[in-house]
């Protein structure tokens, strides 16, 4: 292992194979206190047709040989927990554990969503306070706390948008999406019934505006617009965006998935903007837990505020608060329930933690993707120059001369014992090397992290092959994927039998 | 600031590194007008101990110490303190989704156990890493069947969970499918006639729910045939996953929607639960969502990827099956873990416990005179069971027992004010059961 590699050093690793193939008849890991009423027979109860013995193929272990089998697969993961995570555009802050102490309290995690609602007003208090806490930091008037994620948000906000302009006669045909923009934003404009139309962005990473006056014509129902944009430069001109679209009748979306470069410093609202969602497992630390759970709350300006989905939190005589599910105008339910309230009381948590001190993860943040910046300005390509708020974006237009890739530079970073940044993404910068710290790095790690990339940028001209052939040090090496799609195997089968019968 | 690892002095050396000399100065790129000269207005900054203390207040607000016949589409059972002990390990609770496979691998697998689990508890061939819930795993169901079929109407059955067929009326209002309902029979099941009657060629998915939201069994098989032969899929939704270690699964159905929150994880006010997409192999092209797949290293270890990743939004922007990106990974390792503990001896038992607990629950009921079976269908742990006064009333009476009673049906059904739906799980005692029917039978005889 290279002396250059301060952070990580090898270490045993366990093997583990599938749990199916530990199974052996008999063994059980759960125990079940005994049955306290008549037994009914499955047969008779269920009827023959529609009885089944058990599963088949289902495990059958003991409590210790699963609790070995996930924690050696947890060994096999990077975390937060282990250091620095700089996906850009992902946000991968430190998670609280207290926040997950208090989602798992007795009276919290236990309460069904259909029990009264005189028995749930502490469930109600905490959204409450949660909807006027991300009203404040957006500057927004109204809200709704239901999306799942932030996909879900966006869909939500077209939608409302959509019951906007379709109660003023006409839903219109087109949302105008930046080319900087993530997929989920054309993706999600499709299931709202909308055509996508995409806007270059200019030079400096910016919307033009000159443009963008002759695209909003009466067909576009709005804009959506990530600000920061994905090249983690602030939009200046987002109150003359908002104009141009305001004086033809279009809305301006906000994607809020960068709010963590703006909390404290300046509100959506103030800017323009009519509707935006926020990630709360990005800005609000919720954990990403290996891809969700998450949720996405939308914010909106009054105009769109009687589309809401149901239920709204409705506070009635006397501070009693109640779920209200009659609203005519509302564009109904996007999922089932009030939404991801685990996820809720976690952001809750942690906003009550900084409360106006906000701000100061707000400037660490921003901070830290400077120092990055400079530490590494020499040794990449900085294909946008404005300044950088919470993530700064590279491309790998130098070490490209080398045959070295931002994909190799980003395996590569891994031997060093970080995480990789974003390569694939933003689309406008080829071989984009787009690296977001957030808040929860100390000088020491920055340093670390800074130290790595130079001497992988070093490492590209003295032995690109080293770079190329990374990482050297994982458990498994580079897969492959392209068999992977060709050939899906997406479930074990026994040895043996080609398909399994479900019984 | 506890979870900000830096000192006033590391912050100056910092912005002196940068080459600017306030924080302020990091934000010139935000219009000077626009930038906030206030502090936010929010409650905190909290110690660890106030976040407790305020949420331990609101914890005492809520329903501690009723017991609970609610079921509906969300169910208490057992949960292991050995499920929650994994999942808040930092490995798996603080990691990304596994883009990066070579340092990913132990989240990749138990997504790849998940998918393994999921097909053989629905009799489907391929099921997908997870959904946000089964409300909107039926959804996606549905508009991946329009992908399949190219058609444009859905029959969804009167008998599927009131608020699944809500998220898919929003979801559809605007994709230009139309949405109709069948009604059901006096059985509590689907009417079969009434779907012959609707189903024509441009039918792209009929969607049932079994067991159904009156815990009714649907009969799948039947269904298929039927549906199938009008060149429509049959989409399944389960929103009671535990019915599958007991109930035969939907493997005749194109398409199961799975709600998976019976697996190991907490009702926790409506969410976070877990949602699973499972269908026929050939279908798999039109999934939404995420998939984890076998494949090898280049010294041809075994090892796990993210594939098929051409559906999906970031790499087919408005061409994608769906726009979901973050979607329930650690609720799918919540269920993995669980099903393991279980095992298949575990689940069996625990469905069976469910099933006489239930069917107990009912045979004491219908002793109390004017209490009867709303329909005669076969049920596993929830049914729906007539009053001879307004369930509200009864259950206001229960709820001075400190009984949180059943779901009051004519809430989504207006011809059925008099019933109610009650739920009883392996988490039910007898003599909660007891307590429960007494209640039942005081509120009902005293005062008619």
């Amino acid at each position: 292992m290279s002396e250059r590699i301060k952070k990580a050093t090898r270490q045993t690793n366990q093997n583990e194979g599938l749990i199916f193939e530990k199974s052996s008849p008999g063994k059980r890991a759960f125990e079940l206190p005994p049955l306290d009423v008549p037994a009914a027979d499955p047969a008779k109860a269920l009827g023959e047709a529609h009885r089944r013995g058990g599963v088949e193929g289902f495990p059958e272990v003991s409590e210790i040989e699963v609790i070995r089998h996930f924690t050696r697969l947890s060994t096999w993961n990077y975390a937060i927990d282990l250091g620095m995570y700089p996906l850009g555009s992902c946000t991968m802050k430190y998670n609280p554990r207290v926040n997950e102490f208090v989602a798992r309290l007795n009276g919290i995690a236990t309460e069904h969503p259909y029990q009264p609602q005189e028995l749930s007003q502490g469930c109600l208090k905490v959204l409450q306070l949660l909807e006027k806490c991300l009203l404040e930091i957006t500057g927004m008037d109204a809200i709704t706390l239901q999306p799942a994620a932030g996909a879900q948000g966006e869909l939500t906000g077209l939608l409302l948008i959509r019951a906007h302009h379709t109660k003023n006669g006409n839903p219109r045909k087109k949302v105008l999406i930046p080319d900087s923009a993530h997929g989920t934003n054309p993706a999600t404009a499709v299931i709202a019934g909308y055509e996508v139309e995409n806007i270059k962005s200019n030079a400096e990473g910016q919307v033009d505006l000159a443009h963008l006056r002759e695209q909003v014509t009466p067909d576009v129902a709005a804009l959506m617009l990530t600000n920061p944009s994905t090249l983690g430069i602030f939009e200046q001109q987002i109150p003359q965006i908002a104009e141009v679209l305001h004086a033809k009748g279009a809305l301006l979306y906000m994607d809020g998935a960068n709010m963590n470069a703006l909390a404290g410093i300046t509100k959506p609202g103030d800017l323009g903007v009519d509707v935006m969602h926020l990630n709360l497992h990005k800005t609000f630390s919720t954990p990403h837990g290996g891809g969700g759970p998450g949720a996405g709350p939308v914010a909106m300006k009054k105009i769109l505020e009687p589309y809401l989905p149901v239920p709204v939190l409705a506070e009635k005589e006397g501070g009693r608060l109640a779920l209200d599910f009659q609203r005519k105008d509302s564009i109904g339910r996007v999922r089932a329930f009030v939404g991801n309230f685990g996820v809720l009381v976690r952001a809750l948590a942690y906003i009550l933690a900084y409360g106006p001190g906000l701000r100061q993860a707000t400037e660490d943040a921003v901070m830290n993707a400077n120092y990055i910046r400079k530490g590494l300005e020499d040794a990449f390509d900085l294909p946008y120059t404005k300044p950088s708020m919470h993530e700064v974006v590279f491309s790998d237009a130098i070490q490209k001369k080398n045959g070295v890739s931002t994909m190799d530079i980003a395996k590569r970073l891994i031997d060093y014992g970080f995480h990789p940044y974003t390569t694939a993404f933003p689309l406008i910068v080829p071989g984009a090397l787009m690296i977001e710290p957030t808040e929860s790095e100390s000088i020491e790690e920055l340093d670390l992290f800074i130290d790595a990339m130079k001497s992988i940028a070093l490492e590209a001209t003295e032995t690109p092959d080293l770079v190329k052939t990374a990482p050297h040090t994982t458990r498994v090496r580079r897969l492959d994927e392209v068999g992977a799609a060709r050939k899906p195997i997406l479930r074990w089968k026994p040895s043996g039998k080609r398909s399994e019968a479900a019984d | 600031m506890r979870y900000l690892p830096k000192s006033p002095a590391e912050r100056q050396q910092m912005l002196a590194a940068i080459g600017i000399k306030t924080a302020e100065e990091l934000f010139s790129s935000i219009p000077e007008a626009y930038r906030l000269k206030k502090p936010l207005n929010l409650p905190g900054p909290y110690s660890e101990q106030e976040i407790i203390e305020y949420f331990q207040a609101r914890a005492a607000e809520n329903s501690a110490g009723y017991t609970s016949f609610l079921g509906a589409g969300v169910y208490n059972h057992l949960r292991s303190v050995v499920t929650d002990t994994i999942i808040q390990r930092g490995e798996f609770l603080t990691s990304y989704t596994p883009y990066q496979a070579e340092i990913t691998q132990g989240t990749l697998q138990a997504i790849f156990e998940f998918q393994t689990l999921m097909c053989q508890l629905t009799g489907q061939e391929v099921a997908n890493a997870s959904m946000y819930d089964g409300s909107t795993a039926t959804t996606e169901a549905v508009l991946m069947a329009e992908r399949v079929t190219s058609r444009r109407r859905v029959l969804v059955g009167r008998s599927v969970h009131p608020e699944y067929r809500e998220v898919l009326r929003t979801y559809a209002k605007n994709s230009g499918l139309h949405v109709e309902e069948i009604s059901y029979t006096a059985m509590g099941t689907l009417d079969e006639k009434a779907l012959q009657s609707a189903l024509r060629e441009d039918v792209c998915a009929v969607v049932v729910q079994s067991p159904n939201f009156f815990g009714v069994i649907e009969s799948p098989a039947a269904l298929a045939k039927i549906t199938q032969a009008a060149g429509a899929l049959l989409v399944v939704a389960v929103a009671e996953g535990v019915s599958l270690g007991a109930v035969k699964p939907p493997a005749e159905a194109d398409i199961v929607a799975m709600e998976g929150q019976s697996f190991g994880l907490a009702p926790s006010y409506g969410g976070p639960y877990v949602g699973v997409v499972a269908s026929r192999e050939k279908y798999v092209r039109q999934m939404p969502g995420r998939l984890a797949g076998q494949t090898t290293d280049r010294e041809a270890r075994r090892g796990f990827v993210l594939t098929l990743a051409t559906r999906e939004q970031h790499i087919r922007r408005e061409k994608a099956t769906s726009n979901i990106c973050t979607n329930q990974a650690l609720c799918a390792l919540a269920a993995t873990v669980h099903l393991t503990l279980l095992g298949k001896e575990g689940l069996r038992e625990q469905a069976e416990q469910n099933l006489s607990k239930a069917h107990f629950a009912l045979a004491e009921l219908e002793k109390i005179p004017g209490v009867k079976r709303t329909f005669p269908g076969p049920f596993f742990n929830e049914f729906a069971v007539e009053f001879p006064k307004s369930v509200r009333i009864v259950n206001a009476d229960l709820l001075r027992e400190k009984i949180v009673g059943p779901y009051v049906l004519g809430t989504a059904y207006p011809e059925l004010s008099k019933n109610a739906l009650v739920c009883v799980t392996e988490t039910t005692t007898r003599g909660e059961i007891e307590r429960f029917v007494a209640g039942v039978r005081k509120s009902i005889t005293e005062a008619k």
